[in-house]
């Protein structure tokens, strides 16, 4: 029996172009080691997108307020490097755990909210979280920082080299095991709840369904991706800043994600190394022009580029191909 | 006493500003239900004019205004035709896309002609000055705006409660559907409230110039402002936003002052917490529960 590819019954199959993106991740590492650090802040970056995805593209929650999970992980990664447990796995894991657990706590509350009152106050907290971190300079070290983060061999043999080499890989291996994860549970009859909701919550309280702990449920997962993602990000920098907490951070991962296509978990790996080639370049030409490009681009992806990068790319290979199979 | 004059004072110009900039976004959100985050956009493009055309003693400062406002009525109408009809209709996603891509493209024009700096604001010398106002002395400047800003809401009233137009409008942002049955041709006021909301809010950026100080970053940076009085009061609630935008400006006036440390953070819980506790009693829109 052959299914059609967007039947829901088709969830699980993996598509053939799904391994090319990882073995180009993997191929940058021998291609490019002189990037490595660069790339690394592009994985982590793709997994902060990813973070958004579960919660936008999959639950339709439109908040402005990740940055808050990103930012809650990596000072709780800081904190707990400084405070004298240097092994990196374990440490990005309890940081991460913190993250979900702020999500928990403020998710029942804040998850009741739809449209605007809910990016109003999304947006709010992430304000707050920023001031806050900004004021208590004893636990950020406020504008200067952490910086005192060491770390010790990953698994006890391989040294943090210098190049990001290691570091690259790290990162790669965390984003493979969080993608597997979370396209695992998307593909559950939870996640298909989950898009139930995103489509019309309404009739999914109709037929019995918990709206609200799904929805929290989706939120802590996306907190537990958006720390981990955090954590990393001070890990290999060494060090981690009141910018992880900026709305400019949120933003940046919501554009990536949008570039390459919401609703697909492949649009933020996607979306953000275009995004963070495009920012290099333009911002090499001319700083300015930077925020015009990209201002453009969102016009554009919503006015004629329905779906990103990968709804553009999906169409060209539907009509390559031939009509899809019809359900 | 002084204090509290003093705050009260500057809590209601800035108030008022506030309130100008905000009011057209109450009522097109209130008509067509769209999220629209590029409204600042507009102020900052009318501060922008208005500013750079005294400042290079082309008009004075009073004449400059009204050029500013008319420029910006009519990009908005090209803006509304090109982009935002396009949203009416689309995902709650698209329209916070589209609108935040519109105001890259602003912020990235406003530095390219004006700078990353902050644009300075000359006044002229007949607002520079202080009057006492019998229990103390208060910047020129900022009666004159809250008198202006009065006025202007005055006729606002005038127009919303009183003439034929107003009452098509309260209709429309009542019932939608009900309005546009009776003859009502909804787009078209939508369009005309757009355009009119864009000039309120560039009249309001740049009188308030002084105030919110012209920077490239405006249209991100007063956004949460202006949308916390749009939450607060409710979409389409015109009645509401005078008292709320005094409410607000107050309230950030006060903590600003008392808890300089905390100021910013004050205006912030303060819409979390009633955004959560008094989520139906405050909007319009039907809420997830």
């Amino acid at each position: 029996m052959t299914l059609p590819r967007e039947s829901i019954l088709s969830r699980h199959r993996i598509g053939a172009l799904e391994p090319v993106w990882w073995l180009l991740a993997l191929l940058v590492y021998f291609v490019f080691p002189k990037h490595l650090a660069i790339a690394s802040s592009v994985l982590i970056m793709a997994m902060f997108a990813l973070s958004f995805d579960v919660v936008l593209g999959y639950a339709g929650i439109l908040t402005l307020g990740n940055a808050v999970f990103f930012g809650v992980g990596a000072y709780a990664a800081a904190w707990i490097s400084i405070a004298g447990w240097h092994e990196a796995i374990t440490g990005a894991f309890a940081a991460a755990v913190v993250s979900a657990l702020a999500a928990g706590a403020l998710g029942p509350f804040v998850l009741r909210l739809t449209g605007l009152p809910l990016i109003m106050v999304t947006l709010g907290i992430g304000v707050i979280f920023f001031e806050a971190a900004n004021k208590a300079a004893w636990l950020t070290g406020g504008d200067d920082g952490l910086s005192n983060i060491v770390l010790s061999p990953l698994l006890g043999w391989f040294r943090w080299s210098l190049s990001g080499g290691t570091a690259y890989l790290y990162v790669l291996v965390w984003l493979g095991l969080l993608f597997a994860l979370i396209r695992r549970v998307m593909a559950s009859p939870f996640g298909v709840a989950l898009q139930g909701i995103r489509e019309n919550a309404d009739r999914m309280r109709l037929i019995g369904a918990p709206v609200l702990r799904h929805l929290v449920v989706s939120y802590v997962i996306s907190a537990f991706v958006a720390g981990i993602a955090g954590a990393l990000w001070t890990q290999t920098n060494a060090f981690v800043g009141l910018g992880v907490f900026s709305l400019d951070r949120a933003i940046d991962g919501l554009v990536m994600l949008a570039l390459g296509g919401v609703g697909g978990l492949y649009g933020g790996l996607i979306g953000a190394p275009v995004y963070m080639l495009l920012k290099h370049f333009s911002q090499e030409w001319n700083p300015h022009y930077w925020m015009f490009l990209i201002g453009g681009l969102l016009i554009f992806v919503v006015r004629l580029g329905r779906g990103g990068i990968l709804g553009v790319l999906g169409r060209v290979l539907s009509q390559w191909l031939g009509p899809r199979p019809v359900s | 006493m002084s204090v509290v004059a003093f705050i009260i004072l500057y809590g209601v110009s800035y108030g008022l500003v506030l309130c100008l900039i905000s009011v057209g976004l109450v009522v097109t959100m209130g008509l067509m239900r769209v999220i629209n985050l590029a409204h600042g956009a507009f102020a900052a493009i009318g501060g922008y004019i208005a500013v750079s055309l005294a400042g290079h003693g082309l008009l004075p400062f009073a004449a400059a205004i009204p050029v500013a406002v008319i420029a910006v009525v009519l990009l908005s109408i090209v803006m509304e035709r090109l982009l935002f009809v396009h949203l009416y209709n689309a995902p709650e996603l698209d329209q916070v896309l589209m609108t935040i891509g519109f105001n890259f493209v602003v912020v990235a024009a406003l530095t390219l002609f004006f700078g990353t700096d902050v644009y300075p604001v000359r006044l002229p010398p007949w607002l520079a000055g202080s009057v006492d106002l019998g229990f103390r002395t208060f910047e020129v400047y900022r009666v004159i705006t809250m008198a202006v800003c009065l006025a202007v809401i005055g006729l606002l009233w005038l127009a919303f409660d009183r003439t034929n137009l107003g009452a098509r409008l309260r209709a429309a942002v009542d019932n939608r559907g009900m309005a546009q049955a009776t003859g009502i041709d909804v787009p078209r006021l939508f369009l005309l409230t757009f355009a009119a909301g864009s000039g309120l809010a560039a009249f309001g950026g740049a009188i308030g110039a002084p105030m919110l100080p012209l920077e490239p970053i405006y249209p991100f940076k007063y956004l949460v402002l202006v949308l916390v009085v749009v939450a607060l009061s409710g979409f389409g609630n015109v009645r509401a936003v005078v008292g709320v935008s005094i409410f607000v400006g107050i309230v950030d006036t006060a903590g600003r002052f008392f808890l300089p440390d905390l100021g910013a953070f004050i205006i912030y819980a303060l819409l979390i917490v009633l955004m959560i506790w008094r989520r139906q009693g405050l909007f319009a829109q039907r809420t997830v529960a």
